[in-house]
């Protein structure tokens, strides 16, 4: 166990390393001159060349990048460009906020999309799969302005069951605060749903169609035991390896559902520093987006790992 | 006459495939008496798995049973459903399947699944289900029971893994037990080590037996009626030695000489091959289901089915030739005369193989220090069971795998082992068949374009040359022309071998390795291969290097044999020399396991221990001496045994002397 | 009447393992035939056939919206700004007073034509990195793969939102955005199949008449990864159309007036309370797009598993 651990641990490091690579090329490098892009196109050269020469990024390119990295590490994340504050502590908050929501919508559709996805493996083909297959493929197709749209104005606008902007107030209990946040949370559980239902279906067919299955029947165990015992623990394995995929996008890639409701989450805070040429702030939450969908990755694998004896037991 | 146990009475089953519905099992009716064995027999698609699974009601959703009864102890199984048919499952009928390891869940340790029986069938709670899993795995003669009860499947080897199956099926006390192909894919010494476990618990357990199988010497140990079946249908049955002997039906007798065997002071008998193809399974018939394949075939076989006649003491046939079987002309065409008298030129010469692989335990050597040769014309067996190297030899002899160690001559002179480095004449003169006719060929191209595309790299010759070649080749390998221009897809499995081999020979080359080509096969189209094997030899004079796990087809072809175990070589030699003379223990066990027809299994079995150790961690000193019968004593354990010349080229690696050896297995009785 | 496998029937024969049907029930002898009856089974899905039917009427929309409506998309109409449906304008009109109807038909053209165009360069893209990465493996393998996890630890949104917001809105840029992040995912998949492929006999036997490692690579292995390749494909399209207009919605693409659906939305939301329809039409238009293609994809899935 402890092997595969670190294994798995020698493959997501050095992607890791990468994408610090990529994130810092695509923000620094890619745009071009910083200091133009900050200023303007009006400024004299001795204006840009002084930015320049405040910001940094008059050193070699590696230098920079590896103070950036160094100092990310140590939880130095800088200062905002465009709010003069420093990142880590409002970049931290927000995280809270993306964590909360995505906390939320996995609770209420796992289950959910878990048993309809069973229920749909165990009748293939019938009607009642089909019913919920179908469902589950054209749910997953809705872009998430699209359904955002649509529960705002039915229940937030027209019925008023749901407050349209989505920040409970500080003190809120955990009730509020979920009922505040239902509805951003709806058109990441339509999503959802048809990831998890699909796999959840076919990890049941294929389970029940294993020779360990028709030997278990043909023992004249119940039907209902086997299920149970012998076939759901083997068919919903993979469904946690889709379930950790999907936490990296519910906790970064949410700008438009954070856009729509106007919640205070990180993917917003993305899309504003990229389009506000916030560098620093830009860097640190990519990189912080993706450090928590390998760890959420990683730890899906493990929990496989474990529940899988063939993995946990290997001599 | 007591009533019997199990009766089948004209049972037809049906499949929907892309919307049709095909038989597959057509009218069988079969009983089976209490405490008796019944071998069912038959090739792919005759519908015998498909009649266990009618039995088990356990058919797939595009199954169905359309018409006849199956009585249990007098009762209808096809009238059961829900409950009822639960509580049949597992208690009254019980069943043990092909695939073990597939057969058990591998998220569960294998003391639950037993114990499972128990509880559900037994009304035992936790703990006694546990204690009594733990008494039937002794029954099975599992070693240390506690410690497998808590083990998971994948810990535990094949013939274990069977062991398991077998203590599930019989926990609920079954009346009537199930085989379907219980030792296919399991080595040699470890099918024997079942079968006789499974006879020993004949004489315990109160219950009747089914097994079905392709293997008629299996069948012919184990059972005491026999039943062979083809298209769906049942077209001979009768006491099993009776059968075997003077068989009364021409596709029982077709079978009988297709399999390789040996009748002592005349030799081999040639193998005849059946000619035509079976028919797949749900294929619609018209006339008697064997006739276009019968040589004794007339006209009144074309337009009516026979029924089944009785044709003797509990005997029937489903033909209406059956007198004329016994006289049955030979089908085979003129000998090919194995080439003997001829000079021996050494082709290939290896010294020295050795190759490792980097295991997360350490390095497991998978051949070690191997050295033979090949000459030109001849035929090399290699025969081995899984684990003792002989693939990654062939492997490495071909070039697709590099050694560690290890020099290499061929043809005179020293040739590299990496394949890509190898000139193009050396490639032409050395090349393979493989196992798998399913993935042997590439699914995407025409049969004709994978020979075209041979005799282009290897011949260089392109264009017409080259269609001419490749019409040649399809002739030498009698594969009809209009199968040049389908998919590997649309071929049978013979069909495909037989591209292979055409693919293999097409540059013509002086040295083909052949690794289990008739494995996968069924026995009667095995027969067409090794004939074709034969033929190619005479005419183009190519040798073989035959690897195998099946003796018997290796002595049917080879003029020599070296015997693996554990990646080395133990013993290598002429093919009667070892058989007639003295051979090495490992040689002796694996002769003694196989199942043969020919009324010898009265040859005393010679039982290996089954704890067989891992590759990567041999014994000390003799490999062979954690299982070996005649083990010496402590000198076994301690030094690697030395290589003893038994005359002739025939050489034994073992610290008993030749002479010693023969005097031993003499004494002990059983001579092939 | 052959129950062999629909389509040429082989000539009788055994097959692969001797011991019969396997309990999964059809004979080993059951395989994949190419042709019309993967066709045949097509049709017979309805569903197949409504995803294809809608998007057959995009595409129709997006190239011959004339036909249908005789109002100009961009024409701007100060007098009935945020008309309700009506028999003039069937779905209303938008705050500059254009038809909604004419402009959802034509909104149907930016997204048909970045979505395929964007998916057939994913694919060639990914299809190469997955057979080098695959057929190569070692080292080659280990720095590819490390690349496409990397490339994959953000969600999409996320590196299309910097590199549009940072290199420049346009459409062009939009589907090498895609393209690009869409790829490691195609590679992934075809990498598996390729894993596969390459332990099969046919490809020593390649090996050992002399073929060298490219050859076998595009000419044995590639023909047999082409059926997941094509499902993988038909999947990206679906998600291309989806990311295609979630990426206008942030306006980080497509800029104004164009009709565009994802754009609409975005500049319409102001006016949701008074005129929801100039929001729900192209949103719910964007969906039926999806929904289809996912649909006919779908069914193209099960043909090919048939």
């Amino acid at each position: 166990m402890a092997r595969f651990l670190l294994r798995r641990l020698g493959l997501v490091l050095p992607a890791l390393w990468l994408v610090s690579v990529l994130i810092f090329a695509l923000a620094e490098i890619v745009p071009g001159d910083v200091a133009r892009t900050i200023l303007g196109p009006y400024a004299t050269p001795d204006q840009a060349a002084a930015l320049r020469h405040q910001l940094g990024a008059d050193r070699p390119v590696p230098v920079r990048y590896a103070a950036w990295l160094g100092s990310f590490v140590i939880g130095r994340w800088g200062d905002s460009m465009v709010l003069h504050r420093p990142v880590r502590p409002f970049v931290l908050a927000r995280l809270g906020n993306s964590l909360t929501l995505a906390a939320i919508a996995l609770v209420c559709v796992v289950p959910i999309s878990l048993g309809l996805g069973v229920v749909a493996g165990l009748n293939e083909d019938r009607p009642v799969d089909t019913a919920i297959s179908l469902i589950g493929l054209s749910l997953t197709a809705i872009p998430e302005f699209v359904s955002g749209v649509i529960v705002l104005v039915v229940f937030g606008v027209q019925l008023g069951w749901f407050p349209i902007i989505a920040q409970p107030p500080p003190g809120a209990g955990p009730v509020e605060r979920i009922h505040d946040l239902l509805l951003p949370s709806i058109p990441l559980m339509l999503v959802l749903f048809g990831y998890i239902a699909r796999m959840a279906r076919a990890g049941m067919v294929e389970v029940m169609a294993s020779d360990y299955i028709r030997t278990a029947v043909l023992k004249g165990l119940p039907l209902r035991y086997v299920i149970v015992r012998h076939a759901l623990r083997n068919a919903l394995l993979p469904t946690i390896t889709v379930i950790g995929s999907q936490v990296g996008w519910l906790v970064g890639g949410l700008v438009v559902v954070e856009t729509l409701f106007t919640y205070p989450g990180l993917g917003k805070l993305i899309y504003d520093s990229a389009v506000g040429h916030d560098v620093p702030v830009l860097e640190a939450t990519a990189l912080l987006v993706a450090a928590i969908f390998m760890l959420s990755n990683l730890t899906a694998d493990l929990l496989v790992a474990m529940l899988n004896p063939r993995v946990r037991y290997s001599d | 006459m007591t009533s019997p146990l199990l009766e089948i009475e004209r049972l037809t089953v049906s499949y929907r495939r892309a919307g049709e519905w095909g038989t597959a099992v057509s009218n069988v009716s079969l009983d089976i008496g209490g405490g008796e064995a019944y071998g069912l027999v038959g090739e792919s698609g005759c519908g015998k798995t498909t009649l266990a699974l009618a039995l088990m009601r356990y058919l797939p959703r595009n199954g169905r049973i359309d018409a006849g009864a199956i009585r249990v102890e007098g009762e209808d199984l096809t009238l059961l459903a829900g409950e009822a048919l639960r509580r049949w499952r597992g208690a009254r009928l019980a069943m043990v399947y092909q695939d073990p390891a597939g057969a058990l869940n591998p998220a569960l340790r294998v003391g639950d699944q037993i114990a499972e029986v128990y509880r559900f069938h037994r009304g035992a709670g936790r703990t006694e289900a546990v204690r009594r899993a733990a008494d039937a795995l002794v029954k099975v003669a599992m070693p240390d029971p506690d410690d497998i009860m808590r083990r998971y499947p994948h810990q535990l080897s094949g013939g274990q893994q069977q062991r398991v199956v077998i203590a599930m099926a019989l926990a609920g006390s079954p009346r009537l037990l199930i085989l379907d192909e219980p030792t296919t894919g399991l080595d040699v010494t470890i099918e024997a080590e079942i079968i006789d476990l499974i006879a020993a618990l004949r004489a315990e357990i109160d219950a009747s037996i089914l097994l079905i199988s392709h293997n008629l010497g299996l069948v012919s140990r184990m059972c005491d009626r026999i039943g062979i079946m083809y298209a769906g249908r049942i077209v001979e049955e009768g006491p099993a030695h009776d059968l075997l002997h003077a068989p009364r039906h021409p596709y029982t007798m077709g079978l009988l000489r297709c399999v390789p065997r040996f009748e002592p002071g005349k030799g081999r008998v040639r193998l005849e091959p059946i000619p035509g193809a079976l028919p797949f399974l749900g294929d619609a018939i018209s006339g008697c289901a064997f006739h276009p394949r019968c040589v004794l075939a007339k006209e009144q076989c074309r337009g009516r089915e026979p029924e089944l006649f009785d044709v003797g003491p509990g005997r029937r046939s489903r033909c209406y030739f059956w007198e004329d079987v016994p006289h049955m002309p030979h089908t085979y065409p003129a000998a090919v005369s194995r080439t003997g008298g001829k000079p021996a030129e050494t082709l290939l010469k290896v010294r020295g193989l050795r190759k490792s692989y980097h295991g997360r335990g350490g390095d497991t050597v998978a051949v070690d220090d191997v050295s033979l040769e090949v000459m030109k014309e001849e035929t090399l067996g290699l025969v081995g069971e899984s684990g003792s190297g002989k693939t990654t030899l062939a492997r490495c002899l071909v070039g697709l795998t590099v050694p560690d160690a290890g020099t290499l001559i061929f043809a005179g002179s020293p040739a590299p082992w990496k394949g890509s480095r190898r000139g193009r004449h050396v490639l032409q003169a050395m090349q393979m068949v493989f196992q798998n006719p399913d993935t042997t060929l590439n699914p995407s191209w025409t049969i004709r374009h994978i020979l075209a595309r041979a005799v282009q790299v290897l011949l260089h010759l392109g264009g017409r040359a080259g269609q001419r070649r490749v019409a040649e080749l399809a002739r030498q390998v009698r594969l009809e022309p209009r199968y040049l221009d389908q998919r590997a897809a649309q071929l049978s499995g013979g069909l495909r071998q037989r591209a292979a081999i055409a693919r293999a020979v097409a540059g013509k080359p002086a040295l083909a390795v052949c690794d289990e080509p008739v494995s996968a096969l069924d026995v009667s189209v095995q027969a067409a291969i090794l004939g074709l094997l034969e033929e190619l030899q005479a005419t183009e004079g190519v040798a073989y290097i035959l690897i195998s796990h099946d003796l018997a087809v290796v002595r049917y072809l080879a003029g020599r044999i070296g015997v693996m175990y554990m990646a080395q070589l133990v013993e290598i030699g002429d093919t009667e020399a070892i058989f007639a003379g003295p051979k090495h223990p490992y040689t002796e066990a694996l002769l003694s396991a196989i199942p043969t027809i020919d009324g010898d299994n009265a040859r005393p079995r010679i039982p290996l221990g089954s704890d067989i150790p891992s590759l990567a961690h041999p014994p000390a000193g003799c490999r062979f001496h954690t299982r070996c019968p005649r083990k010496l004593g402590p000198i076994c354990e301690r030094e690697e045994p030395p290589w003893q010349d038994a005359g002739q080229g025939h050489r034994i690696r073992c610290h008993i002397a030749p002479d010693d050896l023969r005097k031993l297995q003499t004494a002990g009785g059983g001579q092939e | 009447m052959a129950a062999g496998p629909a389509g040429p029937v082989p000539p009788g024969g055994d097959d692969a393992a001797m011991g019969g049907a396997p309990a999964g029930g059809v004979d080993a002898a059951a395989r994949r035939v190419r042709g019309r009856p993967v066709l045949g089974r097509l049709i017979r899905n309805a569903a197949v056939l409504a995803g294809g039917a809608v998007v057959v009427f995009w595409i129709f929309a997006a190239l011959e919206w004339r036909v249908i409506t005789p109002y100009d998309p961009f024409a701007v109409g100060p007098a009935h700004p945020l008309a309700s449906p009506s028999r003039v304008h069937w779905l209303g009109t938008d705050d500059l007073g254009r038809d909604v109807l004419s402009r959802v038909l034509a909104g149907a053209a930016p997204g048909l034509t970045i979505a395929p165009a964007a998916t057939l360069l994913s694919l060639l893209g990914g299809t190469t990195i997955g057979l080098v990465a695959g057929f190569h493996r070692g080292l080659v393998d280990d720095v590819l793969m490390r690349l496409v996890d990397a490339v994959m630890s953000l969600p999409v949104i996320i590196p299309a939102t910097v590199v549009l917001a940072l290199v420049g809105r346009s459409t062009t840029n939009v589907i090498l955005a895609i393209a690009v992040l869409f790829s490691p995912l195609v590679a992934r998949t075809v990498r598996s199949a390729v894993l596969v492929e390459r332990e099969r006999e046919y490809v020593d036997a390649a090996r050992l008449r002399g073929d060298r490692s490219l050859y076998i690579m595009f000419f044995e292995i590639l023909p047999n990864v082409t059926s997941p390749l094509i499902v993988e494909g038909t999947v990206r399209l679906g998600y291309a159309v989806f990311t295609a207009g979630t990426l206008s919605f942030l306006q980080l693409g497509i800029q104004p007036p164009s009709p565009d659906w994802g754009l609409t939305v975005a500049v319409e939301r102001a006016f949701v309370q008074i005129a929801p329809w100039t929001v729900l039409a192209p949103a719910l238009a964007l969906a039926s797009l999806i929904i289809g293609v996912n649909l006919a994809a779908d069914g193209v899935r099960r043909a090919l598993a048939e």
